[in-house]
This record gives structure tokens, sequence and C-alpha cells, in this order.
């Protein structure tokens, strides 16, 4: 127990700064750019593709692969595809030509 | 050096990648670089988790994963851009839907080959499996608002809120009970089935207009789910992903929030716009104008703002307001865009909209860096917005939008309303912008009367 507390509590460090770093790299995102910005962060939080990979290759019994399979194929979407919109969208934003900076 | 460590030390970079990539974002010369640094931290936790000696068997994870790509590019590289808030909330149920199968697959595999979960794990693992299923029937049920799949009028029954309350409680309970019976974890499945009604009965209730501030907080709700899942598989990566795109999702949903001058719960638990029950008042006629003179008005105009709305989206104007912008301006007008955080049905929509028009950004303005200007401003024209420009936010203290800070299109000499139809707005609120002396109402359909309009000022 006491190690499963321990785990809990570096967990929360980890979660907690994680957090204040979040904010404060978010916050300097200009409105011009919220739309790409949630687009860039669901693909980044398609990061539970390797905890869905691990369910559908362990060979841990039928039900885990099958739900671990749709998991990947899920996270897989989007993270790919977020990763593709976010670009696309980005590549759109021009400055006027010729105007100065 | 052994492999566990090599895989950690793969995720530590690939979660320095992330937030580097984030930074990138402050600014549209940096963005697309970030996105690079994002990938290339997604690939190093990708390929260190195919190191991981649990992986065994690579069949279906690849079959998977090629067919989760294969559909993501495609829909990404097809879908409109005046979809985009489908796609988002189309990509919070993915990732709501990974998370809760990722921890019910860990429950399975657990109760077939042992140790049974203990409780801190069942919690962790309850705690994910019902976020993500919360994240996955909301974000879907906000597709299908988006979509016009459903109506995007609240649906609200009466006692709603309770409902939702007792919902969320018993979700709760079925996560923590487990804990001191840890013997009862198919609970897990119970709290699964909760959650996926509640998801659907906490974004019924919510209007469309308001869906900006829903999709953030579904955003928050997916970051949450992945970090409970990092607490559950104890795994750093995913705990710092969680984090961050929870903190955007908050960050982004209060400044939408504020944009409306609401709270959260407000947004939430309030079904705004369900009724307005204040009686109509007499208003005078709005003065409808012609095309033809609409466009005497423009050519005559030497300084422009346009405010976009959600108007601009659904009629997929974007590109005929440009074509207009571009003729006046060969005619010697300053043509602005003035995009109110709320404006369209997510953070930064009509920036998108007008980035793919090929309007520079640099032509965009938030509220703050153009209000002042309104006043010494020929024509403001507003294209499909409504709420965003009603005095009655200043003026009308029994209004449902008093205080929330509008553009003040209104101080413009003349305001140029293109709207559907003389129908109320979004809302249901009247505009005492669209009656007042000194505002020209252009009727259809927003693409048709652009595209009208630009040929009449080229023409004259």
């Amino acid at each position: 127990m006491t190690d499963l507390l321990e785990a809990l509590v570096y967990g929360l460090t980890i979660f907690t700064l994680a957090a204040f770093v979040g904010v404060e790299v978010i916050g300097r995102v200009p409105s011009l750019l919220h739309t790409p910005l949630m687009a860039a962060t669901n693909a980044i939080s398609g990061i539970s593709l390797v905890g869905s990979m691990v369910a559908a290759g362990a060979n841990r019994g039928p039900v885990a692969t099958a739900l671990g399979t749709i998991a990947v194929a899920a996270a897989s979407l989007n993270v790919v595809g977020g990763f593709v919109i976010t670009d696309r969208m980005l590549r759109m934003f021009k400055k006027r030509p010729g105007a100065k900076r | 050096m052994n492999a566990e460590l090599v895989v950690r030390l793969a995720y530590l970079a690939a979660s320095v990648l992330f937030v580097i990539a984030l930074r990138g974002l402050a600014a549209p010369q940096t963005a697309r670089r970030g996105v690079v640094y994002a990938e290339l931290g997604m690939a190093l936790a990708v390929a260190g988790t195919l190191l991981r000696r649990e992986i065994v068997s690579y069949g279906f994870l690849l079959a998977g994963a090629f067919a989760g790509a294969a559909a993501g590019t495609l829909i990404s590289l097809r879908i409109p851009m005046t979809r985009m808030p489908e796609r988002i909330a189309f990509s919070h149920a993915f990732g709501g839907l990974a998370v809760a199968l990722v921890g019910l697959a860990e429950h399975s595999h657990r109760v077939r080959d042992g140790p049974p979960m203990n409780g801190v794990e069942l919690a962790a693992a309850g705690l994910e499996v019902t976020l993500g299923a919360v994240t996955f029937s909301g974000s879907l049920v906000a597709f299908g608002k988006l979509g016009e799949l459903l109506p995007s009028r609240p649906i609200a029954l009466r006692g709603q809120n309770v409902v939702n309350g007792l919902l969320a409680a018993a979700a709760l309970a079925l996560v923590v009970v487990p804990v001191a019976h840890p013997e009862a974890s198919a609970a897990i499945y119970a709290a699964a089935a909760v959650a996926l009604v509640l998801g659907v009965s906490l974004v019924l209730p919510i209007g469309g207009a308001d869906m900006p501030v829903v999709i953030c907080v579904l955003n928050a709700y997916a970051g949450l789910a992945a970090a409970a899942t990092g607490f559950a598989l104890r795994n750093d990566v995913l705990i710092v992903c969680g984090a961050l795109d929870g903190a955007s999702g908050l960050l982004l949903g209060r400044a939408m929030s504020r944009a409306m001058n609401r709270s959260f719960s407000n947004v939430l638990f309030g079904a705004f716009g369900a009724v307005d029950a204040r009686a109509p008042e007499a208003a005078p006629p709005p003065t409808v104008a012609s095309v033809e003179d609409a466009a005497v008005v423009l050519s005559a105009a030497r300084t422009l703002v346009v405010v976009p709305g959600y108007g601009l989206a659904v009629s997929q104007a974007q590109h005929a307001l440009r074509d207009l912008a571009t003729a006046l301006a060969a005619g010697g007008c300053t043509v602005r865009y003035a995009v109110h955080p709320v404006a369209g049905r997510m953070p930064g929509h009509m920036n998108v909209l007008l980035a793919e028009a090929n309007v520079p950004y640099d032509e965009l303005f938030d509220l703050d860096a153009i209000n002042a200007d309104f006043a010494s401003t020929d024509v403001a024209l507003v294209v499909g917005a409504n709420d965003v420009v009603n005095p009655a936010a200043r003026t009308d203290p029994a209004s449902p939008i008093y205080g929330m800070p509008i553009l003040a299109a209104d101080a413009a000499r003349t305001c140029i309303v293109l709207k559907r139809s003389l129908a109320p707005g979004f809302a249901g609120i009247d505009n005492a912008l669209f009656t007042r002396p000194g505002t020209l109402l252009v009727l259809g359909d927003a693409k048709k009367t652009l595209g009208a309009l630009a040929a009449a000022v080229k023409a004259g």
C-alpha cells in the first residue's frame, strides 16, 4: 500500500507541475491560433496510444486484445489526423504580402 | 542499460518536445515548426513503447494503427474548414473512447491473469473509464448538434440538473466502492454505462451558441481522462500530456466564458436560450436595403470593419467575403476584420475560415484591439453575427446577455447587416442594432449577397 501511495504522490507531482507548465505555455497562444491549438492538443492527447498499444499487443486474452485494438485505432486516428489537420490549418495563416514585421 | 530505462527516457524526451511544440503556437511564424516537434515527440513515444517487453504480438496492434491513421489522414485532408468544430468534437469522442477502452482492457487483463487490482488501482482505472465514457458520449452529442444531426437548441428536462447530479454521484460511487471492496471490481462496467448516459445528459441541454465553451470543457475532460490513464498505468508521458491537454481546455473554456460574461457553471447548467420569457418590446421596423443600395454605401467607404459570425460558416461565405474585401481595397478602402472570441462554434473558428480565404492574419483583430476604432469607421459590415454585436449587452440589465463584452459595431457611421431573414437570432434575443437608424439590413444567404455586392462594387 505504501508503494501505491508513493506512486500516487509521484504521479500527482508530475501532473501538477505539467499543468502549471501547460497554463504558462498555453496562456501565450493568441486567440488567432486557438483552433489549431485545440487540434494540436487533440493530437498530443492521442498519446493514450502508448497505453492502447500495450493493451493490444501483450497477449492478454481476447477481450483485452479486442478493446486494445479498437483503442489503438481511435488513438492513431487522433494522433495522425490531428497533426495533419493542424498543419493544414497553420499553412493557411499568412501575413499580408510586403507587410513590415 | 535496461530497456525499461530507455523507454522512460524516450517518454521524458517526448514530454519535453510536446511542451516546446505548444510554445511554438505562440506565434503563427513558429507554429508549424512547433507541430514538427510534437510529431517527433509522438514518434519517440511510440518507438519507445514498441521496445517494451510486454508487447509480444504486433498483428492487431499494427492493423488498428494503420486503420486509424488512414482514416484520420483521409478525414483531416478532406473536411472543409467550416466543419472544423465537428471535427474537433469528433476527435474528443475518439480520445475518450480510447482512454475508456484502455481502462477496461487493463481491468479484464488483471481479472484474467492476475494479480487482481487493488483499491487504488481500481479507483484510478474507474476514474479513467468514467471520464473517458463521459467525454465519448458527450462529444458525440456535441458532434451531432454541430453537424445539425441533432437540434442545436437546448433540450432540457425539468430537473435536468438534479438528474445529472444523481448520475454523477452514482458514477462516483461506482468508482469509489471498489476501493474498499476490490472483489466488486466489475462495478467499473456499471460506472462506464452510467457515465455514457451522463455525457449525453450533460450536453443535450446546452444550446448551439454555447458550443465554444462545451468543446473546451470536453477537451479538458479528454485531457483529465488521459492523465487518469497515466495514473492507472503508471505512465509519466500520459500524465504530462493529460495535464497539458486539460490545462488547455480549461484555459480556453475560461476565455470563452469570460467573452460571454458568464461563469462556467452557468454555461454548463443554465440551459441558456431555452426560453426567453420576456415579451418582445415593440421595436421600430428595420431598414431593409437592396444589394444595390448597400453596394453604393460600401463603395463610398474609406474604412470598413467586417464582423464575421457563425452565419459566415453556415453559408460558407468566407471566399465571397474575401472577394468583396479585395474589390473594396482595390478602390482604396481600408478593410479590417473584428473577431469576437465566441464568434462561431469554437475558439478561433472565424480566424481559420478567414485564413482559408487568404485573408492575411494581420488584418484580423480581436475585441480589445479594434473596439475603440469603430467610432472612426465608415462602415461596419456584420456577416451572420448577432449576439456579439448586440448593444443590449451594454444597455439592458434585463437581457440574458447583459454584461457580455461586445463589438461596438453600433458606433460605426453606417452598419450593414447581412442576415438570412428577419427572424430573431440564435438565442432568440432582439437586437437593437438591427433596428436602429443608420443600420441597413440586407436579407438573404450571406454567400449570394456577398457575391452580388462584390459584382456591384466592381461594376460601379
